[in-house]
């Protein structure tokens, strides 16, 4: 793991792979995190009280 | 927010039970689990430091060249400026701004003696041939020093290394080769790593003097070159080896790549010589933006304009909303 | 909960003072509640509980680390696992909160009087970098002379060379181990509690929140 990195090098922009593959994984969880329905326990047809 | 107007601010919202500590707990665990793994995996990088020794047993001429430059007093260092010394070699100044030289000298540095001379008197103890040059160096005039150091400078363009000793062609360089073949054996030894570091005190935890002296030559940037670290690869963000670096930083090292913070001749006055402060302001500017997003008109109705928010409360939108 | 009281006279000096003023702006059910609005259900909202657990091995690790001394987590393998530990904390912690800053931006999380939150949330963000900042040159390996040394181009740039000197690694690690892990956990006890006190923001474009039928009756004092 302690030789050089692969890099991107795309006109003046110059990023490591293992930065890309942090970056991607942001974008990737936060898309998702936006996408993927999150479980509720009950399904729709749960009413809670109102507070 | 008192009870009672969270029950108004929720009024018709539908409140559901959330457990806040178990899901801190499960962050805390998911989150120790992965940490354990990634670190049990890929380790983490740790490149050993550079020495003054290794730098001087790697690349002799380097440390000679860079040694006399010290002496010379045309070294980066030793013509800096602020905080280590009156000079103005790496002062910046943007406009009207001149911050580095307003807060002056707080960390004094002198060069030629802490770096070389100093060093070489305390090795010639006992040591009459390196005490005698020494001495000649020390008792010519000021003059007759630069006109050696100058042509010894110059010679070291085509230097050679033969038995752990830096030689240059023959010229009138007086006793420089002498003083600068001892401080090299000093270097290789391990000695000078010592003696910069604990000139004169016992605890010694200030590596200033190491570090500028390293600082000065080319070898150390030469390993940060081979592993994309330096100003111009976006240095800031990266990390040895196939480790990920300090991302976060993309904006900070995005200028040193940009024009007019890397050009010679720039523009309004920013080019790049004065690059670290301009590009300090910017981002100190941005930054400023970026704490105050809620006051700034238009900035703040971006979440409005661009609706990421219908994802976030997709299911309140689509379900709940009265 | 006690039933409602007639309202009592201001007493207890500054301590009653102090106790009056949390109890009305914190009482322990918005501290520690057992509800939050339906909305909150949405995996975005991870995000800050993450960040938080993330800081939580990052210290932890940290203190370790600072126990046994900088030497053992280059010579021992279990201390080289701890340096790894705390590297891969600190990637884990300023991902998620980059995330949870994004997540904020989007849903405005600033509205309807949150701006503070905002604000103490981005310095937060700020004082981890210059944290993280003093732990790389802290590591006392070729990283750490190599980021000093240009790191220093900057500092003394915009004059805080005069105060601090990234070439002197005693300044910078206890800086790194005493300072600043201590203003990092208090902005970010500040900002939960900011959390907490508000409630999370409603999403945009909800209806806007009625007014209160009648003045409450009580003082807000929690039992």
């Amino acid at each position: 793991m302690d030789s050089p990195a692969q890099y991107l090098h795309w006109g003046f922009i110059l990023l490591s792979v293992p930065n890309l593959v942090v970056i991607g994984l942001m974008l990737g969880l936060f898309g998702a995190a936006l996408i993927v329905p999150f479980p509720t326990r009950n399904g729709p047809k749960s009413r809670e009280q109102k507070q | 927010m008192s009870t009672a107007d969270k029950a108004t601010y929720y009024r018709d919202i539908r409140m559901v039970p959330f457990d806040l500590f178990k899901e801190l707990a499960l962050a805390t665990v998911g989150v120790l689990i992965a940490v354990i793994v990634l670190a049990a995996v890929f380790s983490s990088p740790d490149v050993p430091p550079v020495t003054i020794a290794s730098w001087a047993t790697a690349d002799p001429v380097d440390f000679v060249t860079t040694a006399t430059s010290e002496l010379a007093g045309s070294s980066t260092s030793a013509d800096y400026g602020p905080p280590y010394n009156d000079n103005e070699g790496s002062v910046q100044t943007l406009w009207f701004l001149k911050p580095q030289s307003w807060a002056g000298v707080h960390n004094s540095v002198d060069p030629p003696n802490e770096f070389v001379v100093r060093p070489l008197q305390q090795a010639a103890v006992g040591n009459s041939a390196l005490m005698a040059d020494l001495s000649t160096f020390l008792g010519a005039s000021v003059d007759q020093q630069s006109a050696w150091l100058d042509a010894y400078s110059q010679a070291l363009a085509d230097a050679k290394v033969a038995n752990g000793q830096v030689t240059v062609a023959a010229g009138n360089y007086g006793p420089t080769p002498a003083l600068m073949n001892s401080l090299l054996a000093l270097a290789r030894s391990g000695g000078l790593d010592g003696l910069l570091l604990s000139s004169d005190q016992f605890f010694a935890t200030d590596y200033t003097g190491s570090l500028l002296f390293m600082g000065d030559g080319s070898y150390l940037g030469g390993l940060a070159d081979e592993q994309k670290l330096t100003g111009d690869q976006w240095g800031m963000m990266n990390e040895t080896g196939r480790y990920p670096g300090q991302a976060w930083l993309w904006l900070y090292t995005l200028g040193y790549q940009v024009h007019p913070f890397d050009q010679e001749h720039g523009f309004l006055g920013i080019n790049s010589g004065n690059a670290d402060l301009a590009i300090t302001v910017t981002v100190t500017v941005l930054t400023l933006v970026l704490v105050l997003v809620p006051f700034i008109p238009g900035l703040r109705d971006i979440p409005r304009w661009i609706p990421v928010h219908r994802l976030i409360w997709r299911r309140y939108y689509s379900e709940l909303k009265p | 909960m006690s039933a409602p009281q007639p309202a009592v006279p201001a007493e207890g000096g500054w301590t009653g003072a102090i106790r009056r003023q949390i109890a009305r702006r914190l009482p322990l059910e918005e501290l520690l509640p057992t509800h939050q609005p339906d909305y909150v259900r949405s995996w975005v909202y991870l995000f800050g509980a993450i960040t938080i657990a993330a800081l939580i091995w990052v210290v932890a690790s940290g203190v370790v680390l600072a126990f046994f001394g900088p030497q053992w987590w280059h010579h021992s393998s279990v201390g080289r696992f701890f340096n790894s530990l705390h590297f891969w904390g600190v990637q884990v912690f300023f991902v998620f909160m980059v995330l949870h800053l994004w997540t904020q931006f989007w849903a405005a999380g600033w509205r309807d009087g949150r701006g503070p939150t905002w604000v103490i949330g981005v310095v937060t963000f700020l004082v981890s970098v210059v944290a993280g900042f003093t732990g790389y040159i802290s590591q006392q390996n070729f990283a750490a002379q190599w980021i000093a040394v240009n790191a220093k181009d900057a500092v003394n740039a915009t004059g805080m060379g005069a105060i601090f000197n990234p070439l002197n690694f005693g300044q910078a690690y206890g800086i790194h181990v005493a300072l600043l892990p201590v203003a990092v956990v208090l902005l970010v006890a500040v900002h939960i509690a900011l959390v907490r006190m508000k409630g999370i923001v409603r999403p945009i474009g909800a209806p806007e929140p009625g007014v209160p039928d009648a003045p409450a009756a009580d003082t807000g004092v929690s039992a």
